[in-house]
């Protein structure tokens, strides 16, 4: 891979067993942009991030077809390494799912995994990843206490340090915020706008609002095909398409 | 207004009502009978000799205690690595719908189902005759390692079942391996689960003797000098002073095994509330 | 240098995968010798001995008469009995401790039948030896003998009890409380509506409950020699020493070589035989109650 981690698609299909739920999808990506993926339930949004990191493969017959490279490489290359790509291409889930151990363990379980065992190298890590996540301030003086313990929002928050941690080059946030109230969906949104400075990210959302707020470029799904794919203020302001008028202004999904 | 037929339809059931009440109060006792007349026959002739006396003119329960504590290691040392490892494979690398799954389960099933004579049958056959070793403990240990494998591997694929898909994926999404992911997410995470299981387990070798009786030959006035010698154990031993003319001193060695196990299970069901609660509760 | 440590997380896996699998596979192996072992070591003695004096009536050792029908009769006899008598009365008892008893009751008496199951069945055996078996000799048995089929069966009535009420209480419990309530909606007094809705609602788990108790019945060893006597005759009364297919086998065991150890062997091949049957049957039921 080389150092820029645009995400290119094209022509892809996939399928659960008979089902089609991508159809035709080409779409560009550019580095340190953040894109918002909108459209009503269904459409294929978490399907399409959970290609780019692969966490297809869990799910029984699924069937994948086309190009999909991330840096110019293909990610579903015979000889590529799952593990080094799911480190690269972080995730982040739409319900908080810290493991039940400490926090520290938590952040350090990702650079443990790719062998930093040094206490002090891994104790800058979690430092760095939580006051990445705006966390560390909450925080520092109960890193081993159970990370169960903390409220919805800070798990949330605990997690996209956990994904940090990683370092990884690009973030897919699943609908992060849908199961938080709005204080920790602010804070949430805050951190997206800091984090785009250093990351791609990709975040499947819901909420039309927050998609205008935070995003670059827009993607509306319908029915498993990108419909419309442009900058946020354009595709809200002047759809090009009917279907994603209709929906923006809300007559539909 | 109620007819008579009515009135005679009620007063059945209500007569089928006391019936089953007596019936109740009726197992109630018998089940405390049990425990109370093993206590009060078997408490006063607990004493040191029984307990760690030498086994001379007067019977003692040293070489069962021994025996026991070998036959509980050996077979578990060898059912848990199995146990554990056979529903880690089901649970994390098969599909719950897949053949070979319930293939494991038809034979999991069946194991459970065979009588402990069968299995000491089973290692009287292997350990004692085709093999060799004579009646040892080692045979007995083995042949139980295979029978608690059942209830270690049902319960242990109950819990790592219990263990939120998310955790795994949020692993896996972090860029960890599979083994990894299983020895440092699933496994932790179902340990108060997996470690009831072997606590039952452990029980379950306690009061086994119908195997032992086959497989390590019920010698109960010698001490065990190795794995590979004769031995017995403390429920073989209730057997034997029962059998032969010792009733009291089969009552109090009844009592002990029964403390031992009841404080197994309370062990277990205690852990086993823990894990229900649900550290995961949230997750 | 980073592909190294990928190459050693692959072989790593690779070799933990396979590993699991052998775990996995251990249990049908182990079935598998299970089964070798008996049947190469029954089987032939069977055919052997003649299948007409095997199961014939008369075990004698010194005349080589290796007949166990006379066992196997006992152990249906015993099996019998103390299902009868342990499936009625847990059952009635599952049925109060699920409507007609206090719901604090219920919690304290469900933990002790939990733990009952738990206890060895040698500690039920002695207790048969040293508290049954001197009671029916000195006040219900017509002949002075307290040893039998009748001890042997209270005892196992005793042991597997605990064992049908909880799985009985659990079927009970997963009957919908909307049976229940439209009984009593339409008039049914709390008696009728248990009795006439419930219990048949939850039949499949009770005869699972049933058949669970006969393989314990007819596979216990130790709780049966301690109070069935030991002669191997036919079975023609309730207080009479008789002899079951296992205690046939434990009672033999450490004493025997040669040819009347292998009758043992073949003895235990019939009750597996036995037994296979009844898990059989139990899985058709256990199916059957999911549909």
């Amino acid at each position: 891979m080389d150092d820029r981690y645009n995400v290119s698609i094209s022509d892809c299909n996939l399928y659960y067993s008979d089902f089609h739920a991508l159809k035709d999808i080409n779409i560009e990506i550019e580095q340190h942009e953040v894109t918002a993926l909108i459209g009503p339930s269904g459409c294929g949004k978490s399907t399409f991030i959970k290609m780019l990191n692969r966490m297809n493969d869990l799910v029984e017959d699924c069937k994948i077809t086309g190009n999909i490279s991330i840096g110019g490489q293909d990610i579903y290359a015979k000889d590529l390494d799952i593990n080094l790509l799911r480190k690269n291409v972080g995730m982040v889930f739409q319900k908080p799912n810290p493991f039940p151990m400490s926090i520290y363990d938590n952040i350090a379980f990702a650079p443990r995994t790719f062998g930093i065992k040094k206490k002090n190298e891994l104790d800058d890590i979690i430092e760095h990843s939580l006051k990445q996540a705006g966390l560390w301030l909450e925080v520092r003086d109960r890193l081993r206490r159970n990370a169960m313990g903390l409220s919805g929002g800070q798990q949330q928050r605990l997690c996209i340090a956990r994904a940090l941690a990683a370092d990884p080059k690009i973030l897919l946030m699943d609908e992060p915020t849908s199961a938080l109230d709005p204080i920790s969906t602010g804070k949430i949104e805050d951190l997206i706008s800091l984090l785009k400075q250093e990351y791609t990210i990709i975040i499947v959302t819901h909420n039309m609002q927050q998609a205008t707020r935070i995003s670059d470029k827009t993607a509306f799904f319908l029915l498993g095909e990108i419909i419309e794919h442009g900058k946020t203020d354009d595709l809200f302001s002047l759809p090009k398409d009917k279907r994603t008028e209709s929906y923006v202004t809300g007559r539909f999904g | 207004m109620k007819s008579k037929a009515h009135n005679r339809q009620i007063l059945r059931y209500r007569i089928a009502k006391w019936l089953a009440f007596t019936a109740f109060v009726l197992c109630i006792l018998s089940l405390i009978a049990v425990l109370t007349f093993i206590l009060i026959r078997g408490l006063p002739h607990i004493n040191s000799q029984l307990l760690f006396g030498n086994y001379g003119k007067e019977p003692s329960i040293k070489p069962a205690l021994v025996g026991t504590l070998y036959l509980v290691l050996i077979s578990v040392l060898m059912a848990a690595p199995i146990g554990i490892g056979c529903a880690i494979f089901l649970t994390e690398y098969m599909k719950t719908s897949s053949r070979f799954v319930s293939i494991i389960h038809v034979a999991v099933e069946t194991l459970a189902g065979i009588p402990s004579i069968v299995y000491g049958i089973f290692g009287y056959l292997v350990f004692v005759v085709a093999l060799h070793f004579k009646y040892s403990l080692i045979g007995g240990g083995i042949t139980l390692s295979i029978m608690i494998l059942p209830v270690i591997v049902r319960s242990t694929e109950e819990s790592l079942l219990a263990v939120p898909r998310s955790l795994r994926e949020g692993s896996f999404a972090l860029g960890t391996s599979k083994v990894r992911t299983i020895f440092s997410v699933v496994l932790p995470c179902a340990a108060s689960g997996i470690v009831t299981s072997l606590i039952l387990a452990i029980g379950r070798v306690v009061s086994e003797s119908a195997v032992l009786i086959l497989t390590i030959g019920m010698v109960v006035n010698k001490m065990p000098e190795s794995l590979t010698s004769p031995g017995t154990s403390l429920a073989l031993d209730v057997y034997y002073f029962g059998s032969h003319g010792y009733p009291e001193q089969a009552a109090a060695t009844g009592v002990v095994l029964l403390i031992l196990v009841v404080s197994i299970n309370i062990l277990a069901t205690v852990l086993g509330k823990k894990f229900g609660k649900g550290e995961l509760a949230n997750g | 240098m980073m592909n190294k440590a990928y190459q050693f997380i692959r072989t790593r896996e690779a070799v933990m995968r396979g590993l699991f699998l052998f775990c996995a596979s251990f249990s049908i192996l182990a079935l598998g010798c299970i089964c070798f072992f008996l049947f190469l070591n029954g089987v032939p003695f069977i055919t052997k001995v003649g299948i007409a004096n095997f199961f014939g009536t008369e075990w004698h050792l010194a005349n080589a008469s290796y007949g166990i029908f006379n066992m196997i009769v006992a152990s249906i006899y015993v099996t019998a009995l103390s299902t009868a008598i342990g499936v009625t009365v847990g059952l009635m008892t599952a049925i109060c401790l699920f409507k007609f008893c206090p719901k604090k009751a219920v919690f304290a008496l469900r933990q002790m039948i939990n733990l009952l199951a738990g206890i060895p069945s040698v500690i039920y055996g002695l207790f048969g030896l040293i508290i049954i078996v001197p009671f029916l000799r000195d006040y219900l048995s017509p002949n002075g003998v307290g040893y039998g089929i009748l001890s042997a069966s209270i005892v196992l009535a005793v042991m597997v009890m605990p064992t049908i009420i909880s799985v009985s209480l659990d079927a009970l419990n997963a009957v919908p409380s909307s049976y229940y309530e439209g009984a009593l909606a339409l008039g049914a007094t709390k008696e009728q509506s248990v009795f006439k809705i419930i219990v048949p609602a939850a039949k499949s788990g009770i005869l699972a409950a049933v058949v669970l108790s006969i393989g314990r019945a007819i596979g216990e060893t130790m709780a049966v020699i301690m109070v069935i006597g030991g002669s191997p005759v036919m079975p023609k009364g309730l207080f009479q020493s008789v002899r079951t297919m296992t205690a046939n086998i434990a009672m033999g065991a450490t004493e025997l070589s040669g040819d009347p150890a292998t009758a043992l062997v073949a003895t235990g091949v019939v009750l597996f035989v036995f037994t296979m049957l009844l898990n059989i049957c139990f899985s058709l039921l256990k199916n059957g109650g999911k549909q």
